[in-house]
Protein backbone atom coordinates (compact mmCIF):
# COMPACT_ATOMS: atom_id res chain seq x y z
CA UNK A 1 0.00 0.00 0.00
CA UNK A 2 2.83 2.45 0.74
CA UNK A 3 4.40 2.63 -2.44
CA UNK A 4 0.63 2.87 -3.96
CA UNK A 5 0.72 6.39 -2.16
CA UNK A 6 3.07 8.73 -4.00
CA UNK A 7 4.58 11.09 -1.16
CA UNK A 8 5.06 14.21 -3.52
CA UNK A 9 5.13 17.00 -1.30
CA UNK A 10 5.61 20.37 -2.85
CA UNK A 11 8.66 22.32 -2.35
CA UNK A 12 7.29 24.55 -0.44
CA UNK A 13 5.74 21.81 2.13
CA UNK A 14 9.64 20.69 2.26
CA UNK A 15 11.03 24.10 2.54
CA UNK A 16 8.32 24.99 5.53
CA UNK A 17 9.34 22.02 7.23
CA UNK A 18 12.87 21.85 6.77
CA UNK A 19 13.31 25.38 7.74
CA UNK A 20 11.24 25.55 10.68
CA UNK A 21 14.49 25.81 13.28
CA UNK A 22 16.96 27.26 11.22
CA UNK A 23 18.65 31.29 11.85
CA UNK A 24 16.51 34.33 11.69
CA UNK A 25 18.11 34.80 7.85
CA UNK A 26 17.04 31.95 6.32
CA UNK A 27 13.76 32.19 8.13
CA UNK A 28 13.69 35.71 6.21
CA UNK A 29 14.54 34.31 3.01
CA UNK A 30 12.38 31.34 3.54
CA UNK A 31 9.01 34.10 4.39
CA UNK A 32 10.40 36.46 0.93
CA UNK A 33 9.97 32.78 -0.71
CA UNK A 34 6.73 32.07 0.41
CA UNK A 35 5.64 35.93 -0.16
CA UNK A 36 6.77 35.55 -3.98
CA UNK A 37 4.77 32.12 -4.82
CA UNK A 38 1.97 34.10 -3.14
CA UNK A 39 2.00 36.90 -5.58
CA UNK A 40 2.94 34.71 -8.47
CA UNK A 41 -0.19 32.62 -7.31
CA UNK A 42 -2.19 35.24 -6.59
CA UNK A 43 -1.22 37.04 -10.11
CA UNK A 44 -2.76 33.33 -12.00
CA UNK A 45 -6.48 33.60 -9.43
CA UNK A 46 -7.11 37.33 -10.89
CA UNK A 47 -6.59 36.34 -14.32
CA UNK A 48 -8.33 33.26 -13.66
CA UNK A 49 -11.20 34.09 -10.96
CA UNK A 50 -14.80 34.86 -12.05
CA UNK A 51 -14.68 38.55 -14.17
CA UNK A 52 -17.56 39.73 -12.76
CA UNK A 53 -17.74 38.09 -9.04
CA UNK A 54 -20.27 39.99 -8.12
CA UNK A 55 -22.96 38.34 -10.29
CA UNK A 56 -21.00 34.93 -10.18
CA UNK A 57 -21.99 35.05 -6.68
CA UNK A 58 -24.75 36.13 -6.58
CA UNK A 59 -26.28 34.01 -8.98
CA UNK A 60 -24.46 30.53 -7.41
CA UNK A 61 -27.98 29.67 -6.23
CA UNK A 62 -28.55 26.17 -4.92
CA UNK A 63 -31.43 23.94 -3.68
CA UNK A 64 -30.97 22.40 -0.43
CA UNK A 65 -29.98 18.47 -0.91
CA UNK A 66 -29.30 15.35 0.28
CA UNK B 1 -12.19 -7.86 17.16
CA UNK B 2 -13.86 -4.76 15.07
CA UNK B 3 -14.95 -6.07 11.91
CA UNK B 4 -13.71 -5.22 8.69
CA UNK B 5 -14.62 -0.82 8.12
CA UNK B 6 -16.05 -1.65 4.47
CA UNK B 7 -16.44 2.27 3.27
CA UNK B 8 -17.24 4.95 0.74
CA UNK B 9 -18.21 8.33 0.08
CA UNK B 10 -21.29 9.43 -1.82
CA UNK B 11 -20.66 13.06 -3.44
CA UNK B 12 -23.63 15.99 -4.24
CA UNK B 13 -22.54 18.40 -6.61
CA UNK B 14 -23.53 21.76 -7.27
CA UNK B 15 -24.89 22.74 -10.20
CA UNK B 16 -25.51 25.94 -12.71
CA UNK B 17 -26.36 26.55 -15.81
CA UNK B 18 -24.89 29.78 -18.03
CA UNK B 19 -26.27 31.06 -20.92
CA UNK B 20 -29.93 29.74 -20.03
CA UNK B 21 -31.86 28.95 -17.40
CA UNK B 22 -32.73 25.32 -16.45
CA UNK B 23 -34.26 23.86 -13.24
CA UNK B 24 -31.46 21.99 -11.55
CA UNK B 25 -33.34 18.61 -11.57
CA UNK B 26 -33.61 19.01 -15.27
CA UNK B 27 -30.00 20.17 -15.61
CA UNK B 28 -28.66 17.01 -13.40
CA UNK B 29 -30.80 14.49 -15.39
CA UNK B 30 -29.39 16.42 -18.78
CA UNK B 31 -25.85 15.82 -17.36
CA UNK B 32 -26.27 11.88 -16.15
CA UNK B 33 -27.74 11.31 -19.17
CA UNK B 34 -24.75 12.81 -21.35
CA UNK B 35 -22.72 10.73 -19.66
CA UNK B 36 -25.39 7.55 -20.00
CA UNK B 37 -25.08 8.21 -23.85
CA UNK B 38 -21.86 7.63 -24.15
CA UNK B 39 -22.76 3.78 -22.55
CA UNK B 40 -25.78 2.84 -24.40
CA UNK B 41 -25.82 -0.99 -22.50
CA UNK B 42 -25.86 1.12 -18.64
CA UNK B 43 -27.87 -0.40 -16.18
CA UNK B 44 -30.89 1.19 -14.27
CA UNK B 45 -31.00 1.29 -10.38
CA UNK B 46 -33.26 -1.48 -8.64
CA UNK B 47 -35.13 0.37 -5.95
CA UNK B 48 -36.78 -2.67 -4.39
CA UNK B 49 -34.73 -2.98 -1.15
CA UNK B 50 -34.35 0.62 -0.30
CA UNK B 51 -36.11 1.65 3.00
CA UNK B 52 -34.60 4.99 4.23
CA UNK B 53 -37.19 5.55 6.84
CA UNK B 54 -35.68 2.98 9.18
CA UNK B 55 -33.94 4.56 11.82
CA UNK B 56 -30.79 2.74 13.98
CA UNK B 57 -32.18 3.62 16.97
CA UNK B 58 -34.88 0.73 16.45
CA UNK B 59 -38.09 2.65 15.90
CA UNK B 60 -39.67 4.26 12.44
CA UNK B 61 -40.37 8.43 13.26
CA UNK B 62 -43.88 9.15 12.35
CA UNK B 63 -43.44 13.05 12.41
CA UNK B 64 -40.02 13.17 11.35
CA UNK B 65 -39.27 13.67 7.62
CA UNK B 66 -37.32 10.36 6.00
CA UNK B 67 -35.56 10.87 3.03
CA UNK B 68 -37.03 10.60 -0.12
CA UNK B 69 -36.42 7.70 -2.82
CA UNK B 70 -36.72 9.62 -6.21
CA UNK B 71 -37.42 6.76 -8.34
CA UNK B 72 -38.68 8.58 -11.10
CA UNK B 73 -35.21 10.33 -12.00
CA UNK B 74 -32.14 9.07 -13.46
CA UNK B 75 -30.04 6.68 -12.14
CA UNK B 76 -27.36 3.76 -13.02
CA UNK B 77 -24.76 2.00 -12.05
CA UNK B 78 -20.61 2.15 -13.89
CA UNK B 79 -19.06 -0.66 -14.32
CA UNK B 80 -16.30 0.14 -11.53
CA UNK B 81 -19.00 -0.69 -8.90
CA UNK B 82 -20.61 3.38 -8.87
CA UNK B 83 -23.70 4.74 -8.48
CA UNK B 84 -24.73 7.96 -10.62
CA UNK B 85 -28.08 9.83 -10.33
CA UNK B 86 -29.97 12.36 -9.67
CA UNK B 87 -30.88 13.44 -6.26
CA UNK B 88 -33.12 16.43 -5.19
CA UNK B 89 -31.43 18.98 -7.27
CA UNK B 90 -27.73 17.49 -7.36
CA UNK B 91 -25.61 15.16 -9.59
CA UNK B 92 -24.69 12.42 -6.86
CA UNK B 93 -22.48 10.05 -7.24
CA UNK B 94 -21.72 6.94 -4.67
CA UNK B 95 -18.07 5.45 -5.04
CA UNK B 96 -18.13 1.75 -4.60
CA UNK B 97 -17.77 -0.06 -1.91
CA UNK B 98 -14.23 -0.07 -0.47
CA UNK B 99 -11.74 -1.49 1.66
CA UNK B 100 -9.76 0.90 2.67
CA UNK B 101 -9.05 5.00 2.65
CA UNK B 102 -7.14 4.84 0.12
CA UNK B 103 -9.14 2.76 -1.88
CA UNK B 104 -11.93 5.47 -1.52
CA UNK B 105 -9.68 8.23 -2.46
CA UNK B 106 -8.89 6.57 -5.79
CA UNK B 107 -12.90 6.03 -6.40
CA UNK B 108 -13.91 9.62 -5.36
CA UNK B 109 -11.07 10.70 -7.83
CA UNK B 110 -12.84 8.77 -10.71
CA UNK B 111 -15.88 9.77 -9.53
CA UNK B 112 -14.81 13.85 -10.23
CA UNK B 113 -13.81 12.82 -13.64
CA UNK B 114 -17.12 11.11 -14.27
CA UNK B 115 -18.09 14.40 -13.09
CA UNK B 116 -15.81 16.73 -15.86
CA UNK B 117 -16.55 14.15 -18.54
CA UNK B 118 -20.26 14.40 -18.17
CA UNK B 119 -20.01 18.17 -18.63
CA UNK B 120 -17.94 17.81 -21.36
CA UNK B 121 -20.32 15.53 -23.21
CA UNK B 122 -23.42 17.59 -21.93
CA UNK B 123 -21.90 21.03 -23.12
CA UNK B 124 -20.40 19.59 -26.26
CA UNK B 125 -24.14 18.74 -27.35
CA UNK B 126 -25.67 22.66 -26.01
CA UNK B 127 -25.38 26.17 -27.89
CA UNK B 128 -21.92 27.46 -28.09
CA UNK B 129 -22.98 30.01 -25.23
CA UNK B 130 -24.72 27.86 -23.22
CA UNK B 131 -22.89 25.95 -20.24
CA UNK B 132 -23.43 23.61 -17.32
CA UNK B 133 -21.00 23.92 -14.56
CA UNK B 134 -20.57 21.46 -11.81
CA UNK B 135 -19.00 22.95 -8.26
CA UNK B 136 -17.74 19.54 -5.47
CA UNK B 137 -18.96 21.81 -2.32
CA UNK B 138 -21.20 21.76 0.08
CA UNK B 139 -23.17 25.10 0.33
CA UNK B 140 -24.04 28.13 -1.98
CA UNK B 141 -23.48 30.65 0.53
CA UNK B 142 -27.20 31.50 1.25
CA UNK B 143 -27.95 28.71 3.72
CA UNK B 144 -28.80 26.48 0.92
CA UNK B 145 -26.40 23.18 1.68
CA UNK B 146 -25.51 19.34 -0.03
CA UNK B 147 -24.01 16.84 1.18
CA UNK B 148 -20.74 14.46 0.69
CA UNK B 149 -22.16 11.61 2.97
CA UNK B 150 -19.59 8.82 4.53
CA UNK B 151 -20.34 5.50 4.84
CA UNK B 152 -18.82 2.93 6.96
CA UNK B 153 -19.62 -0.61 7.83
CA UNK B 154 -20.34 -1.26 11.48
CA UNK B 155 -21.11 -4.27 13.65
CA UNK B 156 -24.76 -4.79 14.43
CA UNK B 157 -24.41 -6.15 18.46
CA UNK B 158 -21.98 -2.38 19.13
CA UNK B 159 -24.94 -0.48 21.38
CA UNK B 160 -26.00 2.77 18.66
CA UNK B 161 -25.49 5.04 22.16
CA UNK B 162 -21.50 3.94 22.43
CA UNK B 163 -20.73 4.66 18.82
CA UNK B 164 -23.01 8.22 18.91
CA UNK B 165 -21.45 9.87 21.60
CA UNK B 166 -17.86 8.56 20.97
CA UNK B 167 -18.09 9.18 17.15
CA UNK B 168 -19.11 13.09 17.85
CA UNK B 169 -15.99 13.85 19.63
CA UNK B 170 -14.06 13.22 16.35
CA UNK B 171 -16.76 14.35 14.15
CA UNK B 172 -16.58 17.37 15.78
CA UNK B 173 -12.63 18.07 16.21
CA UNK B 174 -11.24 16.42 13.13
CA UNK B 175 -12.76 19.42 10.79
CA UNK B 176 -9.07 21.04 11.91
CA UNK B 177 -8.10 18.72 9.14
CA UNK B 178 -11.05 17.93 6.97
CA UNK B 179 -12.40 20.90 6.81
CA UNK B 180 -12.83 22.40 2.57
CA UNK B 181 -12.66 25.84 4.31
CA UNK B 182 -15.45 28.95 3.99
CA UNK B 183 -15.94 32.47 3.42
CA UNK B 184 -19.01 33.91 5.47
CA UNK B 185 -21.29 32.35 8.01
CA UNK B 186 -24.94 30.70 7.24
CA UNK B 187 -25.85 29.56 10.67
CA UNK B 188 -29.21 31.36 11.12
CA UNK B 189 -30.14 34.32 12.36
CA UNK B 190 -26.20 35.54 12.16
CA UNK B 191 -24.85 37.87 9.24
CA UNK B 192 -22.29 36.21 7.31
CA UNK B 193 -19.27 38.78 7.46
CA UNK B 194 -19.45 37.92 10.77
CA UNK B 195 -17.64 34.72 10.52
CA UNK B 196 -14.95 36.12 7.69
CA UNK B 197 -13.22 32.16 7.43
CA UNK B 198 -14.07 29.31 8.90
CA UNK B 199 -13.00 25.61 8.57
CA UNK B 200 -15.74 23.73 7.25
CA UNK B 201 -18.46 24.25 4.71
CA UNK B 202 -21.07 22.21 6.63
CA UNK B 203 -21.02 23.14 10.68
CA UNK B 204 -23.49 25.92 10.20
CA UNK B 205 -26.16 23.48 9.38
CA UNK B 206 -26.46 21.16 12.59
CA UNK B 207 -29.28 21.86 14.51
CA UNK B 208 -29.23 18.45 16.34
CA UNK B 209 -27.12 15.94 18.06
CA UNK B 210 -28.45 12.59 16.85
CA UNK B 211 -31.42 11.98 14.28
CA UNK B 212 -33.29 10.45 10.99
CA UNK B 213 -33.04 13.88 8.84
CA UNK B 214 -30.41 14.96 6.75
CA UNK B 215 -32.38 17.58 4.70
CA UNK B 216 -33.96 19.39 7.66
CA UNK B 217 -32.97 20.12 11.78
CA UNK B 218 -29.79 18.10 10.29
CA UNK B 219 -27.83 15.89 13.28
CA UNK B 220 -24.28 15.28 13.82
CA UNK B 221 -25.08 11.88 13.76
CA UNK B 222 -27.81 10.49 11.43
CA UNK B 223 -29.42 7.45 12.61
CA UNK B 224 -30.41 6.06 9.20
CA UNK B 225 -30.59 2.43 9.30
CA UNK B 226 -30.16 0.66 5.78
CA UNK B 227 -27.48 -1.25 6.12
CA UNK B 228 -27.93 -2.79 2.24
CA UNK B 229 -26.63 -5.54 3.59
CA UNK B 230 -27.39 -8.40 6.19
CA UNK B 231 -29.19 -6.42 8.78
CA UNK B 232 -28.79 -8.80 11.56
CA UNK B 233 -24.74 -8.50 11.46
CA UNK B 234 -23.95 -5.08 10.16
CA UNK B 235 -24.98 -1.43 10.20
CA UNK B 236 -23.96 0.99 7.65
CA UNK B 237 -22.86 4.22 9.57
CA UNK B 238 -24.19 6.90 7.26
CA UNK B 239 -22.10 10.01 8.36
CA UNK B 240 -23.54 13.48 7.13
CA UNK B 241 -21.08 16.13 8.50
CA UNK B 242 -18.45 15.86 6.51
CA UNK B 243 -16.78 18.28 3.50
CA UNK B 244 -16.37 17.32 0.22
CA UNK B 245 -12.95 17.25 -0.09
CA UNK B 246 -10.52 18.55 -3.09
CA UNK B 247 -7.66 17.19 -1.49
CA UNK B 248 -6.80 13.77 -2.02
CA UNK B 249 -4.84 13.69 1.32
CA UNK B 250 -7.58 15.22 3.22
CA UNK B 251 -10.26 12.27 2.13
CA UNK B 252 -7.63 10.04 3.28
CA UNK B 253 -7.52 11.26 6.28
CA UNK B 254 -10.64 12.20 6.93
CA UNK B 255 -11.83 8.55 5.72
CA UNK B 256 -8.76 6.43 7.40
CA UNK B 257 -8.80 8.53 10.79
CA UNK B 258 -12.86 7.57 11.30
CA UNK B 259 -13.04 4.25 9.73
CA UNK B 260 -9.88 3.52 12.86
CA UNK B 261 -11.91 5.48 15.48
CA UNK B 262 -15.09 3.48 14.43
CA UNK B 263 -12.84 0.29 14.92
CA UNK B 264 -11.74 1.64 18.71
CA UNK B 265 -15.02 2.34 19.58
CA UNK B 266 -16.46 -1.40 18.47
CA UNK B 267 -13.80 -2.80 20.50
CA UNK B 268 -14.39 -0.58 23.73
CA UNK B 269 -10.65 0.98 24.06
CA UNK B 270 -11.82 4.57 24.38
CA UNK B 271 -12.46 6.63 27.65
CA UNK B 272 -15.58 7.28 28.06
CA UNK B 273 -13.83 10.92 29.29
CA UNK B 274 -13.17 11.77 25.37
CA UNK B 275 -17.33 12.97 25.25
CA UNK B 276 -17.87 16.43 24.89
CA UNK B 277 -20.46 18.00 26.65
CA UNK B 278 -21.89 20.05 24.41
CA UNK B 279 -21.31 18.72 20.59
CA UNK B 280 -23.63 21.38 18.96
CA UNK B 281 -21.86 24.45 20.38
CA UNK B 282 -18.45 23.11 19.99
CA UNK B 283 -19.00 22.19 16.24
CA UNK B 284 -19.24 25.55 15.44
CA UNK B 285 -16.86 26.83 17.76
CA UNK B 286 -14.73 25.09 16.24
CA UNK B 287 -15.24 25.69 12.71
CA UNK B 288 -15.79 29.42 13.42
CA UNK B 289 -12.09 29.96 14.90
CA UNK B 290 -9.20 29.32 12.35
CA UNK B 291 -6.48 30.69 15.03
CA UNK B 292 -7.38 27.01 16.38
CA UNK B 293 -8.02 28.56 19.58
CA UNK B 294 -11.48 27.67 20.26
CA UNK B 295 -11.94 25.28 22.98
CA UNK B 296 -14.46 22.37 23.39
CA UNK B 297 -15.82 21.40 26.98
CA UNK B 298 -15.67 16.93 28.32
CA UNK B 299 -18.17 15.46 30.08
CA UNK B 300 -15.50 15.37 33.09
CA UNK B 301 -15.69 19.80 32.62
CA UNK B 302 -12.48 20.21 31.03
CA UNK B 303 -11.47 22.57 28.28
CA UNK B 304 -9.44 21.25 25.60
CA UNK B 305 -8.61 22.51 21.73
CA UNK B 306 -9.92 20.77 18.96
CA UNK B 307 -6.25 20.04 18.21
CA UNK B 308 -5.62 18.69 21.69
CA UNK B 309 -8.92 16.28 21.91
CA UNK B 310 -7.26 15.22 18.15
CA UNK B 311 -3.99 14.47 20.08
CA UNK B 312 -5.99 12.32 22.24
CA UNK B 313 -7.82 10.05 19.74
CA UNK B 314 -4.04 9.78 17.91
CA UNK B 315 -2.74 8.61 21.13
CA UNK B 316 -5.16 5.95 22.28
CA UNK B 317 -5.76 5.18 18.40
CA UNK B 318 -1.52 4.13 18.46
CA UNK B 319 -1.96 2.59 21.53
CA UNK B 320 -4.94 0.53 20.05
CA UNK B 321 -2.34 -0.68 16.16
CA UNK B 322 -0.23 -2.01 19.02
CA UNK B 323 -2.59 -3.74 20.94
CA UNK B 324 -5.14 -5.20 18.09
CA UNK B 325 -3.40 -4.07 14.75
CA UNK B 326 -5.31 -2.08 12.04
CA UNK B 327 -5.41 -4.80 9.56
CA UNK B 328 -9.92 -4.07 10.03
CA UNK B 329 -9.24 -0.46 7.86
CA UNK B 330 -6.80 -2.04 5.11
CA UNK B 331 -7.02 -3.93 1.95
CA UNK B 332 -6.91 -7.46 2.42
CA UNK B 333 -3.56 -8.85 1.80
CA UNK B 334 -1.94 -5.67 1.69
CA UNK B 335 -0.75 -3.90 5.37
CA UNK B 336 0.70 -0.99 5.86
CA UNK B 337 -2.08 1.50 5.44
CA UNK B 338 -3.37 1.70 8.77
CA UNK B 339 0.52 2.94 10.16
CA UNK B 340 0.23 5.18 7.06
CA UNK B 341 -2.86 6.53 8.21
CA UNK B 342 -1.53 7.08 11.78
CA UNK B 343 1.51 9.01 10.52
CA UNK B 344 -0.23 11.50 8.04
CA UNK B 345 -2.53 11.95 10.56
CA UNK B 346 0.29 13.17 13.45
CA UNK B 347 1.92 15.16 10.89
CA UNK B 348 -1.12 17.22 9.97
CA UNK B 349 -1.81 17.73 13.74
CA UNK B 350 1.63 19.13 14.62
CA UNK B 351 1.79 20.87 11.67
CA UNK B 352 -1.57 22.30 12.33
CA UNK B 353 -0.20 23.34 15.66
CA UNK B 354 3.09 24.36 14.73
CA UNK B 355 2.24 26.27 11.67
CA UNK B 356 -1.10 26.22 9.78
CA UNK B 357 0.81 27.00 6.62
CA UNK B 358 2.83 23.98 6.91
CA UNK B 359 0.12 21.92 5.62
CA UNK B 360 -1.26 23.96 3.23
CA UNK B 361 -0.99 21.20 0.80
CA UNK B 362 -3.05 18.70 1.94
CA UNK B 363 -5.43 20.69 4.02
CA UNK B 364 -8.13 22.54 2.05
CA UNK B 365 -9.21 25.33 4.09
CA UNK B 366 -5.87 26.37 4.71
CA UNK B 367 -5.02 26.17 1.04
CA UNK B 368 -7.98 28.22 0.28
CA UNK B 369 -7.26 30.91 3.21
CA UNK B 370 -4.37 31.93 1.69
CA UNK B 371 -6.31 32.76 -1.57
CA UNK B 372 -8.78 34.48 0.49
CA UNK B 373 -6.23 36.54 2.82
CA UNK B 374 -4.01 37.14 -0.04
CA UNK B 375 -6.54 38.26 -2.25
CA UNK B 376 -8.09 41.09 0.31
CA UNK B 377 -4.83 42.27 1.48
CA UNK B 378 -3.41 42.67 -2.50
CA UNK B 379 -6.47 44.35 -3.06
CA UNK B 380 -7.68 46.01 0.42
CA UNK B 381 -10.68 43.57 0.37
CA UNK B 382 -13.00 43.76 3.31
CA UNK B 383 -15.12 40.89 5.17
CA UNK B 384 -17.99 40.67 2.62
CA UNK B 385 -16.82 41.57 -0.68
CA UNK B 386 -18.17 39.37 -3.39
CA UNK B 387 -14.80 38.66 -4.91
CA UNK B 388 -13.50 36.99 -1.61
CA UNK B 389 -16.84 34.88 -1.76
CA UNK B 390 -15.96 33.63 -5.34
CA UNK B 391 -12.38 32.31 -4.73
CA UNK B 392 -14.54 30.23 -2.17
CA UNK B 393 -16.77 29.09 -4.64
CA UNK B 394 -14.38 28.57 -7.93
CA UNK B 395 -11.97 26.99 -5.46
CA UNK B 396 -14.31 23.73 -6.45
CA UNK B 397 -15.05 24.56 -9.68
CA UNK B 398 -14.84 20.47 -11.66
CA UNK B 399 -13.69 22.83 -14.65
CA UNK B 400 -9.67 21.95 -15.04
CA UNK B 401 -8.92 25.65 -16.51
CA UNK B 402 -11.31 27.22 -13.64
CA UNK B 403 -10.61 25.28 -10.65
CA UNK B 404 -8.22 27.36 -8.20
CA UNK B 405 -7.66 24.16 -6.22
CA UNK B 406 -5.66 22.86 -8.99
CA UNK B 407 -3.23 25.51 -8.47
CA UNK B 408 -2.55 26.11 -4.98
CA UNK B 409 -0.06 22.77 -4.83
CA UNK B 410 -1.97 20.14 -3.52
CA UNK B 411 -0.45 16.59 -2.37
CA UNK B 412 -1.59 13.62 -4.96
CA UNK B 413 -1.91 10.36 -4.00
CA UNK B 414 -3.15 8.57 -7.37
CA UNK B 415 -1.30 8.99 -10.67
CA UNK B 416 -3.76 10.21 -13.47
CA UNK B 417 -3.41 6.77 -15.36
CA UNK B 418 -4.61 5.17 -11.81
CA UNK B 419 -7.73 7.23 -11.66
CA UNK B 420 -8.96 7.01 -15.11
CA UNK B 421 -8.69 2.99 -14.82
CA UNK B 422 -10.96 3.45 -11.97
CA UNK B 423 -13.36 5.14 -14.34
CA UNK B 424 -14.47 1.66 -15.27
CA UNK B 425 -12.56 -1.31 -13.56
CA UNK B 426 -14.19 -1.91 -9.84
CA UNK B 427 -11.87 -2.27 -6.51
CA UNK B 428 -10.98 -6.28 -6.33
CA UNK B 429 -11.55 -6.41 -2.79
CA UNK B 430 -15.51 -5.83 -2.25
CA UNK B 431 -18.68 -7.22 -3.85
CA UNK B 432 -18.28 -3.79 -5.97
CA UNK B 433 -15.98 -6.19 -8.05
CA UNK B 434 -18.81 -8.72 -8.52
CA UNK B 435 -21.28 -6.23 -9.67
CA UNK B 436 -18.75 -4.39 -12.09
CA UNK B 437 -17.63 -7.25 -14.02
CA UNK B 438 -21.13 -8.65 -14.41
CA UNK B 439 -21.94 -5.10 -15.84
CA UNK B 440 -19.11 -4.87 -17.78
CA UNK B 441 -19.16 -8.70 -19.27
CA UNK B 442 -23.12 -8.98 -19.58
CA UNK B 443 -24.67 -5.82 -20.03
CA UNK B 444 -27.32 -6.33 -22.06
CA UNK B 445 -28.56 -9.14 -19.71
CA UNK B 446 -28.39 -7.51 -16.60
CA UNK B 447 -31.23 -5.33 -16.00
CA UNK B 448 -31.01 -4.04 -12.13
CA UNK B 449 -28.44 -3.59 -9.73
CA UNK B 450 -28.39 -1.99 -6.77
CA UNK B 451 -25.99 -2.31 -3.37
CA UNK B 452 -27.11 -5.76 -2.35
CA UNK B 453 -28.39 -7.55 -5.21
CA UNK B 454 -28.14 -8.27 -9.17
CA UNK B 455 -30.90 -9.04 -11.31
CA UNK B 456 -30.48 -10.97 -14.66
CA UNK B 457 -32.59 -11.93 -17.55
CA UNK B 458 -31.70 -15.38 -18.51
CA UNK B 459 -33.78 -15.59 -21.55
CA UNK B 460 -37.42 -17.47 -21.55
CA UNK B 461 -37.11 -18.13 -17.64
CA UNK B 462 -38.47 -15.89 -15.12
CA UNK B 463 -35.74 -13.02 -14.21
CA UNK B 464 -32.92 -14.04 -11.76
CA UNK B 465 -32.31 -12.46 -8.76
CA UNK B 466 -28.59 -12.99 -7.32
CA UNK B 467 -28.64 -11.37 -3.70
CA UNK B 468 -24.95 -9.90 -1.92
CA UNK B 469 -25.63 -9.66 1.91
CA UNK B 470 -22.32 -9.83 2.12
CA UNK B 471 -19.89 -6.84 1.49
CA UNK B 472 -16.43 -8.68 1.84
CA UNK B 473 -17.95 -11.74 -0.64
CA UNK B 474 -18.05 -11.59 -3.72
CA UNK B 475 -14.74 -10.36 -4.61
CA UNK B 476 -12.24 -11.16 -7.07
CA UNK B 477 -10.07 -13.64 -4.92
CA UNK B 478 -13.53 -15.29 -4.37
CA UNK B 479 -15.61 -14.95 -7.76
CA UNK B 480 -13.27 -13.87 -10.28
CA UNK B 481 -12.67 -17.14 -11.93
CA UNK B 482 -16.05 -17.67 -11.82
CA UNK B 483 -16.95 -15.01 -13.51
CA UNK B 484 -14.16 -15.52 -16.06
CA UNK B 485 -15.08 -18.65 -17.06
CA UNK B 486 -19.10 -18.50 -17.75
CA UNK B 487 -20.26 -17.67 -20.86
CA UNK B 488 -23.41 -16.72 -20.10
CA UNK B 489 -25.18 -15.40 -16.84
CA UNK B 490 -27.12 -18.37 -16.77
CA UNK B 491 -24.10 -20.58 -16.85
CA UNK B 492 -22.76 -17.83 -14.17
CA UNK B 493 -26.27 -18.62 -12.13
CA UNK B 494 -25.74 -22.51 -12.59
CA UNK B 495 -22.75 -22.56 -10.95
CA UNK B 496 -23.16 -20.25 -7.93
CA UNK B 497 -26.25 -22.35 -7.43
CA UNK B 498 -24.95 -25.66 -7.81
CA UNK B 499 -22.90 -25.73 -4.73
CA UNK B 500 -20.87 -22.88 -5.37
CA UNK B 501 -22.23 -20.71 -2.97
CA UNK B 502 -19.71 -21.96 -0.73
CA UNK B 503 -17.18 -20.29 -2.55
CA UNK B 504 -18.88 -17.33 -4.21
CA UNK B 505 -20.38 -16.30 -0.42
CA UNK B 506 -23.62 -15.31 -1.82
CA UNK B 507 -26.82 -17.91 -0.97
CA UNK B 508 -28.61 -19.22 -3.88
CA UNK B 509 -29.41 -17.02 -6.70
CA UNK B 510 -34.05 -16.80 -6.27
CA UNK B 511 -36.61 -16.07 -8.74
CA UNK B 512 -37.06 -12.12 -8.83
Amino acid sequence: MAERIQKQRSERGNDAVADESTAPAAGTERSEKLKAELDDLLDEIDEVLESNAEDFVKSYVQKGGE
Amino acid sequence: MAIHKVCGIETEYGIITRGFDANPVVASSVLVNAYAGNFPQMIGWDFADENPGLDARGFVLDDAFPPEVEMHLVNSVLTNGARYYVDHAHPEVSTPECTSASQVVLFDRAAEEVIRRSAESANAKLPADHEIVLYKNNSDGKGNSYGCHENYLVDRNLPFGRLAGLITTHFVTRQVFTGAGKVGCEQPGRASHTVPFQLTQRADFFEEEIGLETTLKRPIVNTRDEPHCNPNLYRRLHVIVGDANMSEVATFLKVGTTAIVLAMIEDDVLPHNLLLANPLQAMTAVSHDPSLRATVERVNGQRLTALEMQFLLLENAEKYAQQYGLACVEDPGTPGEGEAILARWKEVLEGLEREPASVSQIVDWVAKMRLVDGLASRHGLTPGHAKLKAVDLQYHDMRPERCLARRVGLESMWSADAVAAAISEPPDTTRAFFRGKCLQKWPNDVVAANWDSLVFDVGDEPLRRVPMMEPLRGTRAIVGDLIDSSKTPRELIEMLGAGASETSGFVDPGMY
